[in-house]
């Protein structure tokens, strides 16, 4: 029997002896990921068993930090973001394994792998730890370890102040987060989470609490606007991290607010109102600002905005059930929102790998130096088609189980029957006509995305000479593409994975029964999409037998009868997207420098455009100008004498005193 | 009892290219022409299949691969739709979702194979078609919000079957807004007039005939009977709910399914020839104004079948 804290022990130790291997870095390059992948291996099977319900034996030892305690448990709600933590951490690290390897000049492989490690065993702490002290710690480490990671190209500018920014989000994040366990754990001596239960329920503190919980989780996953480190930071971390990063670490950030749920007691459908409204922002934002990109892992960061956005739309309406207490309507939004969960770590980490090997192949992450890599890197291109597909909600795949699902939720908000109030049925078509805008939007972002760089002709010479990773790059893309393909296929189990962890939410709500009829309606579902996949194979071997010893010949691309069409004169990435962005144009501030062609034989022009984030733009920079403005006068304190430092250390410890002996 | 329901998805499947025929030959009318037999279609289909085919050579295995996908995925979508009082083949709870996102996979891949041949013109028509389409959902889904409200189902063929005529009489104008809703969804899925011209011959003004100007021979016999279906699939959604108050059932439901399905493809004759196409900046408008009419259609059946 493996115990629960094998894992953790595992990575951080592994991350240490890692760190010892500083002077060879040859040694760390294999140690590395073989410390993450048997971490990960260690923490599959206590995870799979608790996914079932019920609790594993914990670990529970005293510790010497005051309200602090070696509190560790799994849970089904902690398995279940506890698995798709160790599957994609665990492949990215074997396609890290390769990616990394000819970075030489940049950071220490043994500091990257350290930090690699570090990131995943303090990714799994956190889901384990059952005390605040230990989580906010857990919490810390994980993100100190993801910063580095993102300096890991410290020398570029751009990369620097990426990294400036996610600290600096991350801080404020767990501001809020200390003032949340403060509140929670006013009555209790130890800051244990089982003593944060019921201690608040049903009070304007549990409204604070919530309010709290979601701004400083909400930081971490990326809710708008507190979104803006997530397009920074994760283009400038190596792939594999973004990967990590993109596809399971933000997602600690849900499920620090679920549990903060589970011990706020029955909440007002006001909770719900807020998360479907934040979900329906987050979401078309989140695939607008990804539309307008031109960098192909800035374009993945904002999806993974969206897909938070989509997350937080299936957990509003579960929340609106349990308010209303309607089970139907509480299952499918929990159930949505935590398959979608799983699924978009599988898909993004599957799209994020494959960006990395583009990179790696071409140098670039520019969609409109790129295309034709198809046809150079046949098993790349498959698994960003299967990510592209996926994360598009298209079935067969999983993307569209979790939509469904969440599909399923709004509707039920907004049928009458059942006596829900008109909340209900306003928060349902909210959503769902939401999630119909996201859904079509994303369809054109990465119709776009892969249609740009995998299709058509190379753009650039480098796209030209692309070449395909090593199988430790083609693999984990392989298994990561099954793994989308398999939940879609398996959806009425995947579903049923998540009733465990329901029942943690909505306590007594959803019986098992309630989950059945639901899983019938999708294993037709299921049924039905891949009846079409089969049906589209036997349609293909139809046309392959039609065209049998017919005549089939190869010509150029039809231009309107012009026969040497080339490369440039394709449509780009920022033509494709453009009628779309000029169509939101009051939500994304495009900024164009365009030198027209002059003359009678012109000779040359040039269009640039760039879509920055508003928010940074019009919230973050003044808001961020201001408080610097108003705290000039204190820059007079800090001048670099040792002296006068101490004096301050000694006039505050005087100070003390007085008011103690007061 | 499991006949009607397949004999309608048959029906779908043969009936389709004829939707074309009937439209056809009101546009000729309209222009005093004689016009094209009224299967003129079905022979286009059977030439087509005969044929060799020429491929581009930028293309690869997803240009190929497109057609067929594109036809399994609306084929899967007409056995999710029920068809004037005849249960849909496949009914569940959600098949309107699957019945959505087939038909958006099937967009995908027309999409995707228009930027695999690296013509700037199948670009800008992709770009046109993900621009529309986007825009054309949430009018869609938001309709169907409103008859899954006012049928208290939440599958299509229940949604249909609960809009019974006292549901009719009591939200009339909230349906027919959706229907409104329906029909502009329809128009511009399917590339008809105002949105689109199927008869344009100038590339640069094309949308969905542009993305498919590459293909030749077998797939583009799939492609033009995908686009059939798809024609037959949306115009259900909209004839259904013109059906639903009749609370038809069996062989007569069919019948008056089929009859219905002609009056609208003489009605997209009627428009195409007595409209002009919009201009491509108007397009988003239209649809955009579909959706607010199923906002406002969601609104006045919560109001009035609460």
């Amino acid at each position: 029997m493996i115990a629960i804290w094998w894992a953790p022990c595992l990575l951080l130790g592994g991350a240490l002896l890692t760190l010892a291997t500083w002077r060879r870095p040859a040694w760390s390059r294999r140690l590395g990921p073989a410390v993450a992948v048997s971490g990960c291996l260690a923490g599959v099977p206590p995870a799979a068993a608790a996914l079932g319900g019920g609790t594993l034996a914990s670990v529970n030892l005293p510790w010497s930090i005051p309200c602090g305690a070696l509190r560790l448990e799994m849970d089904a709600l902690s398995a279940l973001f506890a698995l798709p933590i160790l599957i994609v951490t665990a492949l990215a690290a074997i396609y890290g394994a390769e990616y990394l390897r000819p970075r030489e000049g940049g950071q220490n492989p043994a500091a990257s792998w350290f930090f690699y490690n570090l990131l995943t065993g303090s990714m799994l702490l956190v889901i384990l730890a059952r005390n605040a002290m230990l989580f906010l710690l857990a919490w810390d480490l994980m993100s100190l370890s993801s910063f580095f990671l993102v300096l890991s190209d410290s020398e570029k500018e751009s990369v620097r102040r990426a990294g400036w920014t996610y600290l600096v989000a991350m801080h404020i994040g767990t501001v809020f987060l200390l003032a949340l366990f403060i509140l929670l754990g006013r009555g209790a001596h130890a800051l244990d989470f089982e003593g944060f239960s019921l201690a608040t329920a049903g009070s304007a503190a549990a409204g604070a609490a919530f309010a709290l919980a979601v701004v400083g989780f909400g930081a971490k996953a990326g809710f708008v606007p507190l979104h803006v480190w997530l397009p920074e930071a994760h283009p400038a971390a190596p792939s594999h991290v973004s990967a990590v990063m993109s596809g399971v670490m933000i997602k600690t950030g849900i499920y620090g607010l679920l549990r903060t749920l589970t011990w706020l007691g029955a909440p007002p459908p006001w909770w719900g109102g807020t998360l479907v409204a934040i979900g329906a922002v987050s979401g078309v934002l989140g695939v607008l600002f990804a539309l307008a990109q031109h960098d192909l892992k800035r374009l993945l960061a904002y999806h993974s905005v969206e897909n938070i956005g989509i997350i937080a739309l299936g957990l509003g309406l579960g929340l609106l059930g349990v308010s209303y207490g309607n089970g139907g309507m509480a299952f499918l939004g929990f159930a949505g929102a935590l398959l979608h969960v799983v699924n978009h770590a599988l898909f993004k980490s599957l799209l994020f790998l494959g960006a990395g090997s583009v990179l790696h192949a071409c140098g670039t992450r520019e969609l409109d130096r790129l295309g034709g890599l198809w046809k150079r890197m046949p098993a790349t291109g498959a698994g960003f088609l299967v990510g592209a597909a996926a994360i598009c909600g298209l079935p067969p795949l999983n993307g569209f189980v979790s939509e469904l699902l969440i599909y399923l939720g709004s509707f039920r908000a907004l049928s009458a029957g059942g006596g829900l109030p008109v909340g209900a049925a306003a928060a349902g078509v909210a959503a769902a006509g939401a999630l119909a805008l996201i859904g079509g939007l994303a369809l054109a972002c990465f119709a776009k995305a892969f249609g740009i760089v995998f299709l058509g002709e190379p753009r650039t010479a480098a796209a030209a000479a692309a070449h395909e990773g090593g199988p430790a790059m083609r693999l984990p893309m392989a298994a990561l593409a099954a793994a989308c393909a398999g939940i879609g296929l398996a959806a009425p189990a995947a579903c049923g994975a998540t009733q465990a962890a329901i029942g943690l939410l909505a306590p007594g709500l959803c019986p098992p029964r309630e989950a059945a009829g639901w899983a019938a309606a999708l294993a037709r579902a299921a049924a039905v999409a891949w009846g079409g996949a089969g049906l589209a194979l036997l349609l293909a071997a139809l046309r392959r037998q039609l065209l049998a010893g017919r005549p089939v010949t190869r010509e150029p691309t039809w231009d309107c009868g012009y026969a040497a069409p080339t490369a440039r004169m394709q449509y780009t990435a920022s033509s494709f997207a453009a009628p779309l962005i000029r169509q939101f144009r009051g939500l994304l501030p495009t900024r164009r420098r365009f030198v027209p062609p002059q003359g009678f034989f012109p000779t040359r022009s040039a269009l640039e455009t760039e879509t920055p984030d508003v928010y940074r733009e019009r919230l973050y920079q003044p808001l961020f100008a201001g408080v610097e403005r108003l705290l000039r006068p204190f820059r007079g304190l800090q001048h670099g004498r040792l002296n006068l430092y101490v004096l301050y250390i000694v006039a505050a410890l005087l100070a003390l005193l007085a008011w103690k002996l007061r | 009892m499991k006949l009607y329901p397949l004999l309608s998805w048959a029906g779908g499947l043969v009936l389709a290219p004829l939707m074309l025929g009937v439209i056809n030959r009101t546009k000729a009318v309209f222009a005093g022409r004689r016009g094209a037999p009224l299967l003129q279609a079905y022979y286009d289909l059977a030439k087509l299949l005969r044929k060799g085919a020429v491929y581009s050579r930028t293309t690869t295995w997803v240009f190929r691969a497109a057609p067929a996908v594109g036809l399994a995925a609306v084929v899967a979508a007409l056995a999710l739709a029920p068809a004037g009082g005849v249960p849909a083949p496949l009914a569940f709870a959600g098949d309107w979702v699957l019945l959505a996102y087939a038909l958006g996979l099937m967009r995908f891949f027309t999409v995707i194979a228009a930027l695999d041949t690296g013509s700037s013109f199948e670009g800008m028509g992709a770009s046109r078609e993900v621009q529309f389409s986007a825009l054309a959902e949430p009018a869609l889904i938001v309709g169907l919000a409103a008859l899954g409200r006012a049928g208290g189902a939440l599958s299509l063929s229940e949604m249909y079957a609960g809009i019974h005529a006292a549901a009719w009489l009591r939200a009339g104008p909230a349906l027919a807004l959706v229907a409104a809703a329906l029909l502009l969804v329809f128009l511009a899925e399917n590339a008809r007039i105002p949105v689109d011209d199927p008869n344009t011959h100038l590339e640069l003004t094309m949308i969905h005939e542009v993305m498919i100007l590459d293909y030749t021979g077998p797939d583009l016999a799939f492609v033009l009977y995908g686009a059939a279906l798809k024609l037959w699939v949306f115009g259900g959604l909209i004839v259904n709910l013109a059906l639903a108050p009749l609370e038809l059932s069996g062989a007569g439901a069919l019948v008056a399914f089929g009859a219905a399905m002609a009056a609208l493809a003489v009605a997209v004759g009627v428009i195409e020839s007595v409209m002009a196409r919009l201009s491509l900046l108007k397009v988003p408008q239209m649809l955009l104004g579909a959706g607010a009419l199923s906002a406002l259609a969601f609104a006045l059946v919560a109001r009035f079948s609460s």
